[in-house]
């Protein structure tokens, strides 16, 4: 009996220690300038269609200082590879410097699966995103919205959490949101550095975000 | 030549085809001085013939790698909600008509499509209400689409991750 109410102060007291230490991490976002020590590595995460071509537009407007850039595409998108190729080729072209890598993870969700077999898809995309987050080590997550986001960028929050890189995400929602945010929105608004809109009645609903107006 | 250019995206989207192929829209059309019309189909089950319609020259086709040089080509874009067609469209500076599929659910594409309509970039219609549209629009109401601004984003990020 009292070995039962150990085990459960102690559960209570590692929960209690996870969220405080969850709090300070996430509120430690703005104290966090990775690009006064140097080059600002970024992981970018292409969803299909519109959020990459979306997400380059952005890119395009980066300076030389964020490298090394490692894309990550489900692997179920096809088209995704070649417009971020062709992208980069014609960064090299204008002798911008810096590298890049393709990496590919499961996707976390079709559009329209259900909601039941998507927490799986999403558990299973995980299990590939923290190794590979892990790895890869970025300064900054950039992302607007596919489902590969969400897995990717819990695995920054963890990186931050175990005291082994603070990462910070950031996240642009597509300018298809208007009046309502992406269900990737919805989960990353809270835990996001920097969270983008590009239209005033977002930025009314979600005062935390940043609004600059249309970014894309 | 006046030439309108349909799109669908990547959706099918057979009401819209249907409509704007009808005698009643082509001959809005062809009132309008609209000579040529390009149909990219997607995946719809209707691919017209090009010797199907008399009173225009037809074109019609599922996919293409890039639709920009139609786009560049045509007088007048008649489009589906998606927001791919609808912001190159506009971003090729080409008087845009966006045809709501009103048979799909949950239809979040239409947030973009209402706020640019409200700001006056397109028009816009259901295919049920399409050939009275292109009897009654006027496209000089159309204002310019300006570009979005990604250097503010890259400005303020520079500043908040402290970059040099």
């Amino acid at each position: 009996m009292a070995v039962l109410l150990g085990l459960f102060t102690g559960l209570c007291f590692t929960v209690i220690c996870v969220i405080v230490r969850l709090l300070i991490v996430i509120r430690s976002g703005s104290k966090c300038k990775p690009g006064e020590k140097g080059p600002v590595c970024v992981l970018i995460v292409a969803g299909s269609g519109g959020h990459t071509t979306e997400i380059l537009r952005l890119m395009e407007s980066l300076s030389q200082s964020y490298s090394p850039r490692h894309y990550i595409i489900a692997d179920t998108d096809k088209m995704s590879e070649d417009k971020i190729r062709t992208f980069e080729n014609s960064k090299k072209d204008t002798g911008s410097k810096g590298q890049f890598t393709i990496q590919r993870i499961p996707r976390s969700r079709e559009v329209r699966q259900s909601w039941s077999s998507s927490v799986i898809s999403t558990l299973n995309a995980l299990l590939y995103a923290v190794p590979l987050v892990f790895r890869l080590r970025p300064d900054m997550v950039l992302c607007n919205g596919p489902g590969t986001c969400v897995p990717l960028c819990a695995a920054g929050l963890l990186l931050g959490l175990l005291g082994l890189k603070r990462v910070l995400l950031v996240y642009v929602e597509s300018i298809c949101r208007v009046e309502s945010l992406s269900l990737s929105g919805k989960i990353l608004y809270h835990i996001s550095d920097y969270f983008f809109v590009q239209w005033s009645t977002l930025k009314d609903k979600y005062p935390k975000s940043i609004y600059l107006g249309r970014i894309v | 030549m006046k030439r309108v250019f349909v799109t669908v995206g990547t959706t099918s989207f057979d009401d819209l085809i249907e409509r704007v192929t009808s005698p009643e829209a082509v001959q809005e059309l062809k009132a309008r001085g609209y000579q040529h019309l390009v149909l990219q189909v997607g995946q719809g089950s209707i691919l017209p013939d090009s010797d199907s319609c008399h009173e225009l020259t037809l074109e019609a086709f599922r996919f293409k790698d890039s639709i920009a040089e139609n786009i560049k080509c045509a007088d007048l874009v008649i489009s589906h909600a998606g927001a791919g067609s609808c912001l190159e469209t506009l971003g090729a500076d080409k008087p845009l008509l966006v045809v709501v599929n009103d048979k799909l659910m949950d239809n979040h594409q239409l947030e973009l499509a209402r706020q640019l309509h409200q700001d006056s970039h397109l028009l816009y219609c259901t295919p049920s209400t399409l050939t009275e549209t292109l009897k009654t629009m006027d496209l000089a109401v159309l204002s310019s689409f300006l570009p979005g601004q990604p250097k503010h984003f890259a400005n303020f990020l520079d500043r908040a991750l402290g970059v040099q």
